[in-house]
C-alpha cells in the first residue's frame, strides 16, 4: 500500500468530501485520490452496474482548441496529431482518438469534442502535462487553453439518465458521445454522454468552485453512491476498455492494440498523422501480436505482467490488465498475444506464480457495453 | 481451550492441542479489501516459520501469507474455494486459511497476544 505524502499530492475540489465520506485516499498520477469508500470495491462495482456511481475524475486533462478561422480549422490542425477524423464531427459529437508518435506508438488516448466555436479536450491525468506541451508544439495556429479551474465528474451506470433527466430534462435525449451545455441544479456544467464503465452516463465538467455543490446534489439521489478508483478499473476492464500506461503505451500500435476503428476512413487514405506509415502498413498488412480478451478458467486472477503461453508451455505474450471481474464472475484479463493465437477459443495459460492458469481467448467486452444510442 | 497469537505480519494463530488454525486478522483484512481469492497450501506439506504459505488476492492486488510457525500442514479451508469473501466476513473466525501441526511449540513465543497485536497497529496507523 502506498504512504500518502499530502505535502506532494495534488488535490482534486472534491477532496474534502472523500474524506467526509470516509473514502480511502491513494496517490494516483500525482494527485490524492479516493480508490474506495466504505463500501468496497466490490460494492461500488455492482452499485454502477445495478443503479448509478459517482466518480471524481477531475485530476483529468480538460482543455480547449480554438483557431482563428473556426473550429473546423481547429480540428485540421488537430488531425495532425491523431488518427481520427475530427474534421467530420458535428457540433456536440465527441470522438475517441489517440495521439501517435512518429513510430507508431500510442502517446495517450483522449476524448476531442466539437464544442461549437471550439475543440474540448480531455486526457489521461498521468500525461496531461506532455500532451499539453505536445499541442502547445504541433497545433499549427491554434490557440491552447488549458482548464485548470475545472472539475470532471463521472456518473455511471443504468440509472443515470433517470438521475439526470431528474434535473435537466434536455439531457436525457442526449446519445452516446454527444456534449452540450446544460444546468443541473442551478449549477452550470458542460456534459458528455460518455464513460470508462461500459455502462450509460454522463462525464459532466463543472467549475472548480461548484464541483462539490453538484457531487452534493448527485449523491442526494436515491440511485446514486460515490465509488472510487478501484471499481473505475473493474468495470472498465470488464467493459474490455484500455488503460493507458498498462494496455497501450508508445510501445503499442492502434492495430496491435485492436483499436483501428479509431483511424477515420479518409485518415486511412489520405495518413498525414505521426506514425501513420507503420500504422496503415499494420492495417493492411496485419500486425505480429493483437490485444485480447482472456476469461480464465477458476476464480484466481492474472494480472498485468503474468506471462502467456500456449499449450506447449511457450511464451506467447503477457498480460496487460487482469482481475476479478465482479459482473461476469469470473477472472478476466486482457493482453497481448502473437497474432496466430488471437482467434477466440484458443486455449492458452496464464502464469502466475510459476503455475499456467487455464484461460481462453474471448471477444470483448467481457460485460456488454449499455451505451445510449438514442 | 485455545490461546490465540498474532504476528507483524498480521496472521492469527489459534492453537489448541498441538495444532493451531492459521488466518489473516481483521486489521489484515480491512487493510486489502475484497477478498476475490485465496490460494491455500496443500495438506501435507512441511513448512517453515516464515515460509509463504498462501496468498490473498484482493481486487487490488495479491499479498502473501507467512506462516508464523513451522509444522506441517493437516487441514486446509475448503470454504474459501468458493467463498473467498468469508475472509472479509469473518477473517478471526470461519474464514480461516489452514491447520497446522506445530513442530516446535517455543516458536508461539515468539509471537504477539491481542493486547500487544492491538498496540502493534494503533503504532502503524
Amino acid at each position: 500500500m502506498g504512504e500518502i505524502h499530502p505535502e506532494t499530492l495534488l488535490t482534486t475540489p472534491l477532496d474534502g468530501l472523500h474524506r467526509e465520506l470516509g473514502a480511502r485516499m491513494v496517490p494516483f498520477a500525482g494527485y490524492a485520490m479516493p480508490v474506495q469508500y466504505k463500501g468496497g470495491i466490490l460494492a461500488e462495482h455492482a452499485q454502477t452496474r445495478t443503479h448509478a456511481g459517482l466518480f471524481d475524475v477531475s485530476h483529468m486533462g480538460q482543455a480547449e482548441v480554438r483557431h482563428p478561422d473556426g473550429v473546423a480549422a481547429a480540428a485540421r490542425a488537430f488531425e495532425a496529431l491523431v488518427p481520427g477524423e475530427l474534421q467530420a464531427l458535428k457540433q456536440g459529437q465527441i470522438r475517441y482518438t489517440l495521439f501517435t508518435n512518429a513510430a507508431g506508438g500510442i502517446l495517450d488516448d483522449l476524448m476531442v469534442t466539437n464544442a461549437g466555436d471550439r475543440l474540448y479536450v480531455v486526457v489521461n491525468a498521468a500525461c496531461k502535462a506532455q500532451d499539453f506541451a505536445h499541442m502547445q508544439a504541433n497545433l499549427a495556429g491554434c490557440e491552447l487553453t488549458i482548464l485548470e479551474d475545472r472539475a470532471l465528474l463521472a456518473i455511471q451506470g443504468p440509472e443515470a439518465a433517470k438521475v439526470i433527466a431528474r434535473l435537466a430534462p434536455e439531457a436525457a435525449d442526449m446519445p452516446f458521445m454527444t456534449a452540450k451545455a446544460f444546468a443541473l441544479g442551478g449549477i452550470p456544467v458542460w456534459a458528455s454522454r460518455s464513460g470508462y464503465t461500459g455502462e450509460d452516463g454522463y462525464e459532466i465538467s463543472v467549475a472548480s468552485a461548484e464541483a462539490e455543490a453538484l457531487a452534493r446534489l448527485l449523491l442526494a439521489e436515491p440511485e446514486v453512491e460515490a465509488a472510487g478508483l478501484g471499481a473505475r478499473d473493474s468495470l472498465r476492464l470488464e467493459a474490455g476498455l484500455c488503460l493507458y500506461g498498462s494496455d497501450i503505451d508508445t510501445a503499442t500500435t492502434p492495430i496491435e492494440a485492436g483499436l483501428k476503428w479509431v483511424i477515420g476512413k479518409r485518415r486511412r487514405e489520405e495518413g498525414g498523422f505521426p506514425g501513420a506509415e507503420t500504422i496503415l502498413t499494420q492495417l493492411a498488412e496485419g500486425a505480429g501480436r493483437s490485444r485480447v480478451g482472456l476469461r480464465l478458467e477458476g476464480r484466481q486472477p492474472a494480472r498485468a505482467h503474468s506471462e502467456i503461453v500456449d499449450a506447449d508451455g511457450n511464451v506467447i505474450g503477457e498480460v496487460t490488465s487482469g482481475g476479478w471481474g465482479p459482473t461476469v464472475e469470473a477472472a478476466v484479463a486482457m493482453g497481448y498475444v502473437k497474432s496466430a493465437f488471437a482467434q477466440p477459443g484458443t486455449a492458452v495459460g496464464c502464469l502466475v506464480r510459476g503455475k499456467a492458469l487455464k484461460a481462453e481467448v474471448v471477444p470483448m467486452p467481457f460485460a456488454p457495453h449499455r451505451y445510449f444510442k438514442g | 481451550m485455545a490461546k490465540i497469537y498474532f504476528s507483524e505480519d498480521h496472521e492469527w494463530i489459534s492453537v489448541e492441542g498441538g495444532v493451531g488454525t492459521v488466518g489473516i486478522t481483521e486489521y489484515a483484512q480491512e487493510q486489502l479489501g475484497d477478498v476475490v481469492f485465496v490460494e491455500l497450501p496443500e495438506t501435507g506439506a512441511n513448512i517453515d516459520r516464515g515460509d509463504d504459505v498462501a496468498v490473498v488476492e484482493s481486487v487490488k492486488a495479491a499479498s502473501e501469507v507467512y506462516s508464523p510457525v513451522s509444522g506441517e500442514i493437516v487441514e486446509i479451508n475448503e470454504e474459501l474455494a468458493d467463498a473467498p469473501g468469508l475472509v472479509n466476513q469473518n477473517a478471526e473466525g470461519d474464514g480461516w486459511f489452514f491447520k497446522i501441526a506445530l513442530s516446535d511449540d517455543s516458536e508461539l513465543d515468539e509471537l504477539m497476544n491481542r493486547e500487544d497485536y492491538a498496540a502493534f497497529i494503533e503504532g502503524l496507523e
